[in-house]
């Protein structure tokens, strides 16, 4: 189990060292120039060359990311260009708008996927299975930011239950689980729940449903086990399957959604990285993609960990 | 009990309960829709182009010539500010007096003196000084292009030296802003600190800031202007980019004020009893041709045709109204139009007639490709405005083939001017961007002045005439501002007469205002005054 681990870790580090060659190297793919996050579109030449030198745009971009990679593994992702605040102040702070956005919305993903799932397998071909089937394929299917715009106009609008926009009275910096805040969390979250629960839908359903058939179910009625008992070891040869899959969704969850943060105005991750693409803040987009990547890499190692201690096979 | 005894006591009880309400002041506050991503920059220069000075520029600070901004019925002109005089040395017309405005205090309560204005020039144009704010010089420095030299005089007198004679000189300082030198020293010399901590002269203090989500500014009760004291509390700035969220928020009672709503959503706000308020804005979105040789737009029949060829109206009723025929580069009402011979107007036989001398017609297309921008800012509805002047233009012979970038991308062919590689060597000959035209540089010298050609400067096609730049000369050594006036119109009717561009819309800068919001008055400029709102 312990060289597993280490076996692990060890594949993390070329990942993650690619991660930074990628995420530093994107921004300069992208047509536009960074240093129009500062300066007006009319700014002379002169102008253009002094802030070249200044935030150091004029070296050759092997050494800008020797650079930035020194700065990077001391916890320095730089400072943004277009605000001068700390990429690590700017990211960690949409990253904790995010964590609390993905975690509620992973939570509801996984919670009613797995019921889901688990109801519709359980009765494979009947209406409850349709009605599962239904609602999963209408999950990934319906565009995000159509959802939460649908959202917004019934449940903001037309009802005025919760409301259109924002992370709560005060912003995001003033956060208390009361209802006045959990109410800005609903709409986004709701939206942000359906992708994630419907491929967990559909993961689920099929993983009962087949081993419902699987000959050790057969020999566990035999045996006269209980449907509780039957579900408890139907549950446990599903999990690594679903906690894989779920660590991927949850994994795209943190990663923020453009689309629903800027419609909901949700000052995550997916809000930053919208306003740094726009602006071309080079150090901020590099340092969010960067936090964002390794987010990914960490939750997949985690999961990785857990899978062979939920199934001992995997680690042999 | 008995009533003379119930109504003693109530007539005790009421006035106590009166005097305590009257003593008791509820705060007002407005909570303000705005379209950016992020609060602009709240250290003295913002950042996010003209339209951010509404809102951490002029609340927070005071420029030494400010721009009147709280009327809508005319265009503004320039006020005094924390200068209360302005003079040309007779002796030096490079030289510029300004006598300070005596007794104003910034927020943090230091004193506002000569010192405080060198120090902040110091803070924008000389790198060396400690002060120096690579951010801050970025946004300015190509707005105050004139300034060569600085120095106190005394306590309450600043002189400025242009680089060369420049009569339009003080049309340059409504972008520059006085921070307060005591509070950067306060903060640790930190600019950072002072984003979130910053001290002005302006009618707003900056209460509370919190990067991508609000700024809150409170009333400056001790304002030195006694007529533009702030009429609300608070007003709570919320970057809202999205233009249907903002839309959303305003119907849902989140903000009771939004700048450039959705137009497909105006006939909702509209019903539901909110106020669309729009004005004419010194905006225009034009197609700026290139006359370098080789360039299809060299033969003015050819740039007139097409300005002949474009329904206006079409465009407006495209923008639910949201926008206004322009017929140069200047909205009529100004004072800089003058008389056009050139009328621009929808005349498709004379377009056609036009394209025919020419040697074009439909069966026998001129093709021309073109830049644009698939949106962003000032870009107004892109795509499908583009898209209708290109079957407009395909009418009278012109076959249009767009190059679309994304904005930042069209900046770089913009500032690389026609001749760039960029440009030339993809056969483009046109650019749709939208320009401010606030001033009288904004407006027409920057694309007017053949010194101007890219690299130096926006005159993006090479336009060059001799007798516009003898007129943009003698514009700089006149000091009347009534003959400048006459000069720059002059100037104006050149560029219309020899169809410079094709303009097409002006934006009207629209907002949508909720009924409890009242005093809102929109200014026929990209600043604002958020200080006559009140709710």
């Amino acid at each position: 189990m312990f060289s597993y681990i280490l076996k692990r870790l060890l594949y993390a580090i070329p990942i993650a060292l690619s991660v930074t060659v990628l995420s530093f190297m994107l921004v300069y793919l992208a047509p536009g120039d960074p240093l129009n996050a500062i300066a007006p579109a009319d700014a002379p030449a002169d102008v253009i060359a002094a802030l070249k030198s200044a935030y150091g745009l004029d070296k050759p971009v092997p050494v800008q990311y020797g650079m930035w990679l020194l700065r990077a593994v001391q916890g320095d992702l730089g400072t943004s260009i277009a605000s001068g605040r700390q990429v690590v102040t700017e990211v960690m702070s949409a990253v904790s708008n995010t964590l609390l956005l993905a975690g509620v919305a992973g939570f509801i993903g996984v919670l009613f996927g797995c019921v889901l799932g688990a109801l519709a397998g359980y009765w494979h071909g009947g209406w409850i299975d349709r009605i599962a089937t239904f609602l999963s394929v209408i999950g990934v299917s319906v565009p995000h930011y159509w959802l939460g715009l649908v959202l917004t106009i019934i449940f903001s609008i037309w009802l005025g239950w919760f409301p259109a926009m924002g992370a709560g009275p005060g912003g995001s910096s003033e956060w208390l689980w009361d209802y006045e805040h959990i109410r800005h969390l609903i709409l986004p979250a709701l939206t942000l729940a359906v992708i994630p629960m419907g491929i967990i839908t559909r993961t689920v359903r099929a993983l009962v449903a087949d081993m419902l058939e699987q000959e050790f179910v057969i020999a566990l009625r035999a045996r006269g086990l209980s449907n509780r008992a039957i579900f408890r070891h139907i549950a446990k040869n599903t999990a690594p399957t679903v906690l894989a899959v779920a660590g991927l969704q949850i994994g795209y969850l943190m990663g923020g959604s453009i689309l629903v943060e800027t419609v909901f105005a949700w000052p995550g991750t997916g809000f930053l990285l919208n306003t740094a693409i726009f602006q071309r803040d080079m150090p901020l987009l590099q340092g969010t993609i960067l936090v964002l990547c390794m987010f990914f890499v960490g939750l997949n190692l985690i999961v990785d960990i857990l899978q062979p201690l939920l199934d001992p096979r995997m680690g042999r | 009990m008995a009533l003379d005894k119930w109504v003693a006591r109530w007539l005790m009880v009421v006035p106590v309960a009166l005097a305590l309400h009257s003593g008791v002041h509820a705060e007002t506050v407005a909570r303000y829709g705005i379209s950016m991503a992020d609060i602009p920059l709240t250290t003295g220069q913002p950042d996010r182009g003209a339209g951010a000075y509404q809102f951490t520029g002029h609340t927070i600070y005071d420029p030494l010539i400010a721009w009147e901004a709280n009327i809508g019925t005319r265009p503004g002109k320039l006020i005094p500010g924390l200068a209360t005089e302005w003079k040309v040395d007779p002796k030096d017309q490079k030289k510029w007096l300004f006598t300070l405005r005596k007794g104003v205090k910034f927020h943090d309560g230091s004193d506002f003196k000569a010192d405080a204005v060198v120090w902040n020039l110091d803070k924008v144009l000389n790198d060396k000084s400690p002060q120096f704010d690579a951010k801050q010089s970025a946004q300015v420095r190509p707005r105050i292009p004139s300034i060569v030299s600085y120095r106190k005089v005394n306590d309450n007198t600043v002189e400025i030296t242009t680089k060369e004679v420049d009569a339009l000189f003080p049309y340059q300082l409504p972008w520059f802003l006085i921070s307060s030198p005591a509070q950067w020293e306060k903060v640790g010399r930190d600019w950072n600190k002072f984003a979130s901590q910053a001290s002005g002269t302006g009618p707003f203090k900056l209460d509370k800031l919190v990067p991508r989500e609000r700024a809150e500014l409170v009333k400056n009760a001790g304002y030195w202007d006694k007529s533009r004291l702030a009429q609300t509390d608070r007003v709570i700035l919320l970057p809202i980019p999205d233009a249907l969220t903002r839309a959303n928020a305003l119907l849902n009672g989140q903000v009771d004020i939004i700048e450039t709503p959705p137009p497909d959503v105006l006939p909702q706000l509209k019903s539901s009893g909110f106020k669309l308020v729009t004005n004419v804005t010194p905006h225009v979105w034009p197609y700026h041709f290139s006359t370098q040789p080789g360039s299809p737009w060299t033969d003015i029949r050819v740039r007139k045709a097409a300005n002949l060829a474009v329904d206006r109206s079409g465009i407006v009723a495209l923008m639910n109204g949201l926008a206004v025929p322009a017929y140069g580069q200047l909205d009529p009402t100004s004072p800089w139009f003058g008389k056009p011979t050139f009328k621009i107007k929808y005349d498709l036989a004379a377009a056609r007639a036009l394209m025919a001398q020419a040697g074009y017609s439909p069966s026998k297309p001129l093709k021309a490709k073109i830049v644009i921008a698939q949106g962003g800012t000032g870009q107004m509805l892109s795509l499908p405005m583009n898209e209708y002047i290109q079957q407009s233009l395909a009418e009278i012979g012109i076959q249009v083939q767009f190059e679309v970038v994304e904005l930042e991308t069209l900046y770089l062919h913009w500032r690389s001017g026609a001749k760039g590689d960029i440009n030339a060597g993809k056969g483009i000959t046109a650019i749709n961007l939208g320009y401010v035209t606030a001033d009288p540089f904004y407006a027409l010298t920057r694309f007017a002045d053949s010194r101007y050609v890219a690299p130096n400067g926006v005159n993006w096609g090479g336009w060059s005439n001799p007798k516009v730049d003898a007129e943009l000369d003698q514009i700089r050594t006149t000091f009347d501002v009534k003959t400048q006036d006459k000069l720059l119109a002059q100037v104006h009717q050149a560029m219309v007469d020899d169809a410079l561009m094709l303009w097409v819309v002006h934006d009207v800068n629209p907002h949508v205002i909720s009924p409890k919001v009242k005093g809102f008055i929109q200014a026929q400029h990209w600043f604002q005054d958020l200080t006559t709102i009140r709710m």
